[in-house]
């Protein structure tokens, strides 16, 4: 991979949500540290993925970058055409202003549509409430992106209602992407669909981002789609990284037995090549309580008692290759074979 | 046994215990007549797994609610349709059963369990997971209360729940997403089903726990002999899991075979394109070949054979117009799709 620019430079982001006690005092008695600590870059133009289980703080992620929810701790900066922004920083107007560069696609493509509103008024939306464009270009605007994501711009006054769940996936693309957004958070924006549309739409976001140098947060549970879109990966757990790697690297070379407890326990689509699960014992811990030490020594195999007494420090094992674990070094790991 | 096209070896029909014979089943609603499900056959070997496939629309839960006669009010099953369930010897036609007499209840949830991909609906949240559990036993099985307690008690620790006495104390809520699913696999297997059908049952957990569903599920085959319909969505989760797999489309059988056949010697087009579709990850940035076009509404499906719209071997004059019949490619592999006829293989 070529050294490209960076775009988004995120610093020891924290996201707290507080735990607060019932009444009309709501006291503070803890709190869910959904991010702990995260740090790590996105350049223009790739695709970061990202992964981890339920509750691991994934979404939390994509929205505290979006600003859509407001961070504990930590610094964020956007490099807007070499203009370094602090987005950990700015607010109301100038916020608001910003938002244009900075999308989201959502999961469910049923869900996330207005049934009331005609899909040329869903798609201008963007721009008519943040006021980018003078009204008489929204029109043209809202057709040059629905031609771009492939919709048919005689059915811009149905509404939603009348679009297959792969059409509808389309209409939100096309509303993310109707105000130039620099930067797209994709948070399991093909989960919902079925396999034969979620193909088209994988294939649909590549090409975009090919003609319109986007550059995308890539959430998802599933491996093998992540593994697909993706330039490079962040495994995620209980609020912290514990790897990141391009994406050949690290399903290949995993560094972090969590990483290929997971890789392992990704189904086949081969009769013959029997899955192995590495077996997690328990379950994802509260993120209110993280075990002490390493987050995941309570279901590590390898654990050792250097694991629950010390944190492990985030490293550069080999080059762009991070992870967080005692004995990374030692370990050997298994990860997916790759036939070529 | 009338001769029927899905007819297989003698032998072979002895060791199944659940045949369904051109099943349909019908919805009425404000728009129309909606065929949720037509002339699907398939049978159900002893001890093994069969996968059913299908996207969205295909009619595989319909076909699961259609065996446990709990399809929703608007439904109703063809008259020439027969599901047949062998139970000690006899053979049970379970479409002329009234779905709320006796028998009909003694197979919902005795002969045959079902396990749901939200195990949230699956259990009551007023009651304890033991005095649920319990209460299905007492129902299907001529055991006393603290026999009952202690299956229980037996069915919680296979499925691998620590401390399953504490947990029979627990209400629902209080177990985390896997656990809630192992707790329902538990109450589904507590009265010894014969078939187990498990729709979806691992859609909605993380890879790492249904890693171990799957598992599990294995490993109880392997212990109680019972079979399994495993409904999914997913070609990985059925390749590792099914012995046979019914590959449905809008509502009708496009392929059937051995797992094996299905995933490396597939023939029906919609099979093969499915399996371009999805990632594999051993070839990682390779373009997804997608099918073309979209599920069609189950209220304006297309004439001939179901899949012709977005079929890339179409063949006009054909496709649209008639619905190809099955055909044997092997004892165990059967296509519905005209490029497999034998009166015309030198058009395939």
């Amino acid at each position: 991979m070529t050294v490209k620019d960076q775009l988004l430079n995120i610093e020891d982001l924290k996201v707290y949500f507080p735990i607060t006690t019932r009444g009309v005092f709501r006291q503070e008695t803890g709190y869910v540290r959904a991010v702990d600590g995260v740090s790590f870059t996105i350049n223009e133009g790739e695709t970061l993925g990202l992964v981890g289980e339920s509750g691991s703080g994934k979404t939390t992620i994509g929205r505290a970058i979006l600003r859509a929810l407001d961070i504990t701790d930590g610094k964020m900066t956007f490099n807007l055409d070499g203009e370094i922004i602090d987005l950990s920083g700015i607010k109301g107007k100038e916020l608001r202003n910003f938002r244009q560069h900075m999308q989201l696609i959502f999961q469910d493509p049923y869900s996330s549509l207005n049934p009331r509103m005609t899909v040329r008024d869903i798609i201008a939306e963007p721009l008519v409430a943040n006021k980018l464009v003078p009204s008489k270009d929204v029109d043209r605007m809202v057709q040059e992106t629905a031609k771009l994501c492939k919709l048919n711009i005689e059915h811009l006054r149905r509404f939603p209602h009348a679009f297959s769940g792969g059409q509808r996936q389309r209409i939100c693309i096309a509303r993310a992407l109707v105000s130039h957004p620099k930067f797209v958070v994709c948070d399991e924006s093909v989960s919902a669909l079925d396999v034969s549309i979620q193909a088209e739409i994988l294939n649909l976001l590549m090409d975009l981002q090919e003609e319109l140098g986007l550059t995308y947060l890539f959430i998802a549970h599933d491996l093998s789609v992540v593994a697909h879109i993706s330039d490079r990966v962040a495994v995620m757990y209980v609020g912290q990284f514990l790897e990141f790697a391009s994406i050949e690297e690290l399903f290949t070379k995993p560094k972090h037995p969590y990483t290929e407890a997971l890789l392992s326990a990704i189904p086949e689509v081969d009769p013959d090549v029997e899955m192995k699960p590495v077996s997690l014992q328990g379950e994802i811990p509260n993120p209110a309580n993280p075990p002490s030490g390493c987050r995941f020594h309570t279901r590590c195999l390898y654990a050792e008692d250097k694991c629950r007494l010390e944190v492990p420090v985030w490293r550069e094992i080999e080059p762009e290759h991070f992870v967080a674990c005692h004995f990374a070094d030692e370990l050997v790991l298994r990860g997916v074979e790759q036939s070529q | 046994m009338t001769p029927n096209r899905n007819i297989m070896t003698e032998q072979y029909n002895k060791q199944h215990v659940l045949a369904v014979k051109k099943l349909g089943v019908a919805f009425k609603t404000d728009e129309g007549i909606v065929r949720g499900v037509n002339d699907v056959s398939f049978k159900v070997p002893k001890g093994k797994t069969l996968g059913i496939v299908g996207e969205s629309g295909s009619g595989k839960t319909v076909a699961s609610q259609a065996i446990m006669q709990l399809l929703p009010k608007n439904g109703s099953i063809d008259e020439a349709s027969e599901i047949t369930l062998e139970r000690n010897g006899l053979s049970i036609n379970i479409t002329s059963l009234k779905a709320d007499s006796k028998e009909m209840r003694s197979i919902r949830g005795g002969s045959i369990s079902m396990i749901f991909q939200e195990p949230m609906a699956s259990f009551s949240p007023v009651y304890t997971i033991g005095n649920q559990m319990e209460e299905v036993i007492l129902f299907h099985r001529d055991v006393s209360k603290e026999k009952a307690r202690e299956i229980a008690l037996d069915m919680l620790d296979r499925v691998g729940i620590a401390n399953p006495s504490v947990r029979l104390e627990q209400y629902p809520f209080e177990l985390s997403g896997g656990m809630r699913q192992r707790a329902m696999i538990a109450m589904a297997l507590a009265t010894e089903p014969l078939l187990l059908i498990a729709d979806e049952p691992t859609t909605a957990l993380d890879v790492t726990i249904q890693a171990q569903i799957l598992e599990l599920m294995r490993q109880l085959q392997d212990d109680l002999h019972m079979s399994i319909i495993f409904i999914t969505h997913d070609l990985g989760v059925i390749a590792q899991i099914a012995h046979e797999v019914v590959v449905m489309y809008l509502g009708q059988v496009m392929e059937w075979g051995t797992t094996r056949e299905i995933i490396k010697e597939s023939a029906h087009p919609y099979t093969k394109s499915l399996l371009s579709a999805i990632p594999k990850l051993d070839l990682l940035h390779d373009r997804l070949i997608p099918i073309s076009g979209d599920i069609p509404s189950p209220l304006a499906r297309p004439p001939g054979c179901p899949f012709h719209t977005r079929c890339p071997e179409f063949i006009p004059e054909k496709c649209e117009i008639a619905d190809p019949e099955e055909t044997k490619l092997s004892e165990t592999h059967y296509v519905s799709c005209f490029l497999y006829e034998e009166e015309d293989q030198n058009d395939g």
